[in-house]
């Protein structure tokens, strides 16, 4: 069957109330905006979304938040939209924030089948407060959890017929690593050629993690977020 | 300072001081706001700079060549360097902990008379991103700090203690303000440089933190 969908609703119909969602993109840059706008056309709330920024005011997951669709974020810089901080102070958001270093890693090992790991990065800071902390080699360290999700939905600049993906320079940012943490991954791509038209030298995410392929309709430009 | 400097005058100040201090070969990841200034006077040539968002080999661009989707860590438009790479956010973490950076170089709000600094948080506000700045102060074999000597009420930022939350308990290398250059050794501040205009006198003045001279 094949993994390409022309009807981005139909995609997204994998995403119930209540789910864990992965956004790819660091701010708007890498962001599955085409996805991202579906899913304010769905009838989905309560969604706990994983991604390092929540957008930006009234743009990519910015939406979805204006909405009140979103009941928890969980990143590294929610300082780019000043309308998270609102949410917060109105208490109709709740925020995790994670050191960005620590939100990639947690998505490694998510999708790495770990349960967790040791880190130095946080210890003796707010953000260890509740965290385990142990000694290795005389070093201190945290335990901080593996992010696993029911949804990811991200972006890449090619894929194949079969999911294979490439991506675009700092596009690519959490993409690859959010391909792999979730039950179902939901790619938009700028363009979808046929399998074994991308050198498997240059193949950055195999196609064992995608399920499903969509086109991008909504695209990152000079002028800002534009149809195409 | 006898000279009034302006505020853009002041951190092209600190940013081209820092510069003084980068020797190649080596790979530096500047932070948002006067590290990226930094950029601006290194004059040599083997440099490399690293972005966390998954780009080693960061260079300036010229406005035609902007692409939307080649940006820093702080969403500024760049340009690739000759040998450039791009990879993933962990990967790009990984060079950071992994202790694969040569330099860092910070804003801060908050520095301690041991060199502890805090910039991601402010008591009694929401606490709303930390980015990179926890990974890069415990990973990089050296951190310089930029900040500007005292807070717009004129209080000092080298502080006996940091009031707001610190970022790492790792002590950073070096301090650069519009006023003084400080080095951290063994968990005391050395004066090692006064910027033009300044005086030891108006140093001492304004810098709550014990300092050896």
């Amino acid at each position: 069957m094949s993994k390409i969908q022309h009807d981005i609703s139909q995609a997204l119909d994998c995403i119930k109330s209540g789910d864990t969602v992965l956004v790819g993109g660091f701010g708007l840059i890498g962001a599955p905006l085409t996805l991202i706008e579906g899913l304010t056309e769905r009838d989905v709330t309560d969604l706990t979304i994983v991604s390092n920024n929540l957008g930006e005011s009234g743009k990519g997951l910015g939406i979805l938040l204006n909405q009140n669709k979103i009941k928890k974020g969980i990143g590294s810089y929610f300082t780019s939209n000043r309308d998270v901080g609102d949410k917060y102070q109105n208490g109709e958001i709740e925020l995790e924030l994670l050191p960005q270093g620590t939100l990639a890693e947690s998505l490694r090992a998510g999708g790495a089948g770990l349960g967790g790991y040791y880190t130095t990065t946080g210890v003796g800071t707010d953000l260890a407060i509740g965290k385990e902390e142990r000694e290795i080699d005389g070093i201190p360290y945290i335990l901080e959890k593996a992010i696993r999700a029911d949804v990811a939905l991200i972006r890449a600049h090619k894929a194949d017929t079969l999911g294979n993906l490439v991506y675009y320079k700092t596009a690519r940012n959490f993409n690859p690593l959010m391909a792999t943490a979730a039950k179902i991954v939901i790619v938009e791509v700028d363009e979808i050629v046929e399998a074994g038209e991308l050198d498997p030298e240059e193949v950055v995410t195999p196609f064992i993690y995608i399920d499903t392929i969509v086109k991008a309709q909504q695209v990152l430009t000079k002028e800002g977020v534009v149809a195409v | 300072m006898t000279v009034q400097l302006s505020k853009s005058e002041m951190q092209h100040g600190i940013a081209k001081r820092v510069a003084l201090e980068l020797a190649g070969p080596c790979i530096v990841n500047l932070g948002i706001g006067i590290p990226t200034l930094v950029a601006e006077y290194m004059t040599e040539d083997n440099i490399y700079l690293h972005t966390e968002n998954g780009l080693l080999g960061v260079t300036d661009v010229a406005d035609e060549a902007i692409d939307p989707n080649l940006v820093n860590a702080g969403k500024l438009p760049v340009g690739e360097a000759v040998g450039a790479s791009f990879f993933n956010s962990s990967d790009s973490f990984a060079m950071i902990r992994g202790g694969h950076v040569d330099v860092a170089i910070l804003g801060a709000l908050q520095v301690d008379e041991t060199g502890v600094i805090a910039n991601w948080a402010v008591p009694g506000k929401n606490i709303m991103g930390v980015g990179g700045a926890m990974d890069l102060l415990v990973g990089a074999k050296k951190v310089f700090v930029t900040m500007s000597h005292t807070s717009k009420d004129g209080s000092s930022k080298l502080l006996k203690e940091c009031t707001y939350p610190i970022t790492s308990t790792r002590q950073v290398d070096m301090i650069f303000t519009e006023l003084a250059v400080f080095k951290v050794n063994a968990g005391q501040l050395e004066l090692v440089d006064l910027m033009p205009g300044a005086t030891i006198e108006e140093v001492r003045e304004k810098t709550e933190a014990a300092f050896t001279e």
